[in-house]
């Protein structure tokens, strides 16, 4: 019986006959998405909705069904590690995604210069985001322990006034999250832009020397809008990196010194499951949801609502 | 109609199987989150000892306690649960008891006499209603202070007995060039070194109103600020590079002789039998505080997944009379680090600082319970941020720090 089912959907999708009213082409086309357009609905937006319900009661090990209302969300924004995760998160974000623009962007146009041995250049810089972040992590952490890395190695040499103490320092151990986020997503960011650059027209190049325009302009007001698409594409992997920040951070510093690179999703899971304090958790994840629908909407919302508009 | 035969033949296979399996071996599948190799070994003194006595032990270790213990609960909660399941002694298990979903052991404690041989305080905290809810298997003691006894005797200072002592030996420490306190900077180390602080300098019953009674005046009173103050000038005494360090790095100083003093729990034992150093030799274990020091105990259990399957209660039953078995108690706590849960148990053959830990708890009023045992994890994990912010922060004033505790409280209940 499944088999009969599961044959017809090929059948008429390879075959469309020509001329036909399209609703009979779309029936076996709606079946074959109606799995996934379940699993959607249930297991994603269903957890979305069960996890702002869970935000509303009193839950702590397993999940209860009363009601406290805003009680978690009044609780969690007197809370000092959840004010200092949504800070951190901030700092992260612009940074993170601001630095791996420039740094991929200026790698791309290094690469595009027609080096020799291209292809061990783009392999050393992709090779950062092959590594998984708690890899990152724990060799940045290494690297940065002012007693085993960079800074004993330096004062090994003979300069022993320098210091280079971020891991460790309450106001600026974000900043070594930030760097080893960059360090390995630069190299997607990288190639995203690599595989622009490659589909830009070399007569535009010609043409801008023929009018004398220096490289940096070229690349500037000329590539960089081109690039556009590329760019969005760069900035939307790179930013679901930031929302789900966690490993990181976990395998480099634990939130520490104190509570200085706490971010929310560490904060999220370390409630659910070691604090068993599920009511907390959730309402913390609902403000992450409502953070980022904030900064979704709007571009939803030109990219695809209004044009649409537009055309209609 | 081939694809029909195929399934039917697999629902006969597994039907068959599960059928024999439940007559013929008595199959325990054990949840539980030893995972490193003196803890895997300790957990195999469990699972021989289960062989021999004719079951079937599947072992399934998880690691990490938190992940361990969510897979446990949602496996409790969808109707799936191991034969049993390992927790931390105290109230991490309150709410599964609370809704049936673990089995109460009360007859085999009555006639184990569990309540004789156990100290009072293991009983209470496994004890809901007056049923045994689970099964305490040992007793770790959480304020230990490992020191090296070569540093010490260098620096010409005796181990420390209170906690000004040891600031002062701090300083004659460092004049040495060594670390004199090392620290496994990260918020639960910080912590557990707050709580030695707290018993130690601000005694038992101190420790159990903040931690069991969250009681808001006595965190404003005089003597908890004085704990406090004096936790804070511990920092002096730690090195810089603490931040972000593990527990068992943190220990390797002291075994390295780097380092002359280490807070932690006796689990840390491990560390120095695997660098090959035995106690009272290169390191000694003594408890820091006012009149002799008081341990603060904690421990782990398990804890049986209600069911109505005949077999699988006998298999429980069984687990529970290799668990508590007094030769198994010993072999299993020796290579733990533990000491057996049973006092009744001879120690003679358990290493000097077991015995020490052995000699303390006889006096059931050195016995204090863990933070664990006292206190709900949100209530513990709140307290974690307000001490691990007041650490990293030595501009922090000491009634910035109350202000956070009473915070921590007031969310709690």
């Amino acid at each position: 019986m499944s088999s009969a089912t599961l044959e017809v959907p090929p059948a008429a999708a390879a075959a469309p006959p020509p001329g036909r009213r399209r609703p009979r082409t779309r029936l076996p086309a709606a079946l074959a998405l109606l799995p996934t357009a379940l699993v959607v609905l249930v297991v994603y937006v269903g957890c979305m909705v069960w996890t702002v319900r869970l935000s509303f009661t009193s839950s702590s090990l397993l999940p209860r069904s009363d009601w406290v209302g805003f009680a978690q969300y009044w609780r969690l924004f007197n809370n000092d590690r959840f004010l200092t995760s949504a800070e951190n998160i901030l700092i992260f974000g612009v940074l993170f995604v601001a630095g791996c623009l420039i740094l991929g962007f200026l790698l791309a146009v290094f690469i595009d210069q027609d080096v020799r041995g291209e292809g061990v250049f783009r392999t050393l810089f992709l090779y950062p985001y092959a590594m998984s972040f708690v890899v990152t992590g724990i060799a940045w952490q290494w690297f940065l322990n002012p007693g085993l890395g960079l800074q004993k190695l330096v004062r090994d040499m003979g300069f022993s006034s320098f210091t280079f103490d971020w891991l460790v320092n309450q106001q600026m151990a974000i900043y070594t999250i930030v760097i080893a986020g960059i360090w390995h997503g630069a190299g997607l960011t990288m190639a995203i832009l690599l595989a622009g650059l490659r589909g830009v027209d070399a007569d535009l190049w010609k043409a801008a020397r023929i009018d004398g325009v220096p490289p940096w302009r070229y690349y500037l007001s000329v590539v960089l809008p081109l690039l556009r698409p590329m760019v969005v594409t760069a900035v939307v992997l790179l930013a679901t990196g930031v929302v789900k920040l966690y490993d990181l951070v976990v395998a480099m510093t634990l939130g520490g010194p104190g509570i200085a690179t706490e971010v929310p999703a560490k904060f999220v899971m370390d409630h659910l499951f070691e604090r068993n304090n599920i009511a907390l958790g959730t309402a913390a994840a609902t403000i992450m949801l409502i953070a980022v629908i904030s900064v979704l909407a709007p571009w939803v919302y030109a990219k695809y609502v209004r044009p649409q508009g537009r055309q209609a | 109609m081939r694809l029909t035969t195929r399934v039917s033949l697999y629902a006969l296979a597994l039907a068959l199987m599960s059928g024999s399996g439940a007559q013929a071996q008595q199959k325990a599948e054990v949840l539980h989150w030893w995972t490193s190799a003196g803890e895997s070994a300790a957990v195999k003194v469990f699972a021989d000892q289960f062989t021999k006595a004719g079951g079937t032990w599947v072992d399934n270790a998880i690691a990490g306690g938190a992940n361990a213990r969510a897979a446990a609960i949602n496996r409790m909660v969808g109707g799936n649960p191991p034969t049993m399941s390992q927790f931390n002694t105290g109230k991490q298990f309150d709410e599964l008891v609370s809704n049936d979903l673990v089995r109460d052991v009360e007859a085999l404690a009555r006639t184990g006499k569990w309540r004789d041989v156990m100290p009072k305080s293991i009983v209470e905290a496994t004890v809901r209603n007056g049923k045994f809810y689970a099964v305490p298997v040992n007793i770790h003691g959480q304020n230990w202070l490992f020191y090296n006894t070569k540093l010490l005797a260098d620096a010409g200072v005796e181990p420390p007995k209170t906690f000004p002592e040891l600031i002062a030996a701090g300083d004659k420490l460092k004049a040495k060039g060594v670390i004199p306190l090392a620290l496994g900077g990260q918020p639960t180390w910080e912590h557990n070194l707050f709580r030695a602080v707290l018993v130690g300098h601000g005694g038992a019953d101190l420790f159990r109103k903040i931690y069991g009674g969250r009681d808001q005046a006595t965190a404003k009173s005089a003597k908890f600020k004085e704990v406090a103050d004096v936790f804070g000038k511990l920092r002096a005494l730690v090195d810089p590079a603490s931040p972000g360090r593990n527990w068992n790095d943190a220990a390797n100083l002291v075994i390295t002789n780097k380092a002359a003093m280490h807070f932690n729990g006796d689990w840390a034992k491990g560390e120095f039998v695997a660098a090959g150093q035995s106690p009272g030799k290169e390191y000694g274990c003594t408890l820091v505080g006012e009149g002799g020091g008081k341990l603060v105990i904690g421990g782990d259990v398990f804890v049986f997944p209600a069911t109505k399957d005949k077999a699988q209660l006998a298999v429980q039953d069984k687990l529970v009379e290799v668990l508590l078995d007094p030769t198994t108690q010993l072999e299993f706590n020796k290579k733990k680090g533990s000491i057996p849960v049973r006092l009744d148990v001879d120690v003679a053959s358990m290493d000097v600082c077991a015995q020490k830990s052995a000699a303390v708890l006889k006096d059931p009023a050195n016995q204090v319970e863990a933070m664990e045992l006292l206190s709900p994890p949100s209530f513990s994990g709140a307290m974690q941020d307000a001490v691990t912010q007041y650490w990293n922060n030595p501009g922090m004033s000491v009634d910035a720090f109350v202000e956070k505790v009473v915070a921590a409280m007031r969310d709690a209940a």
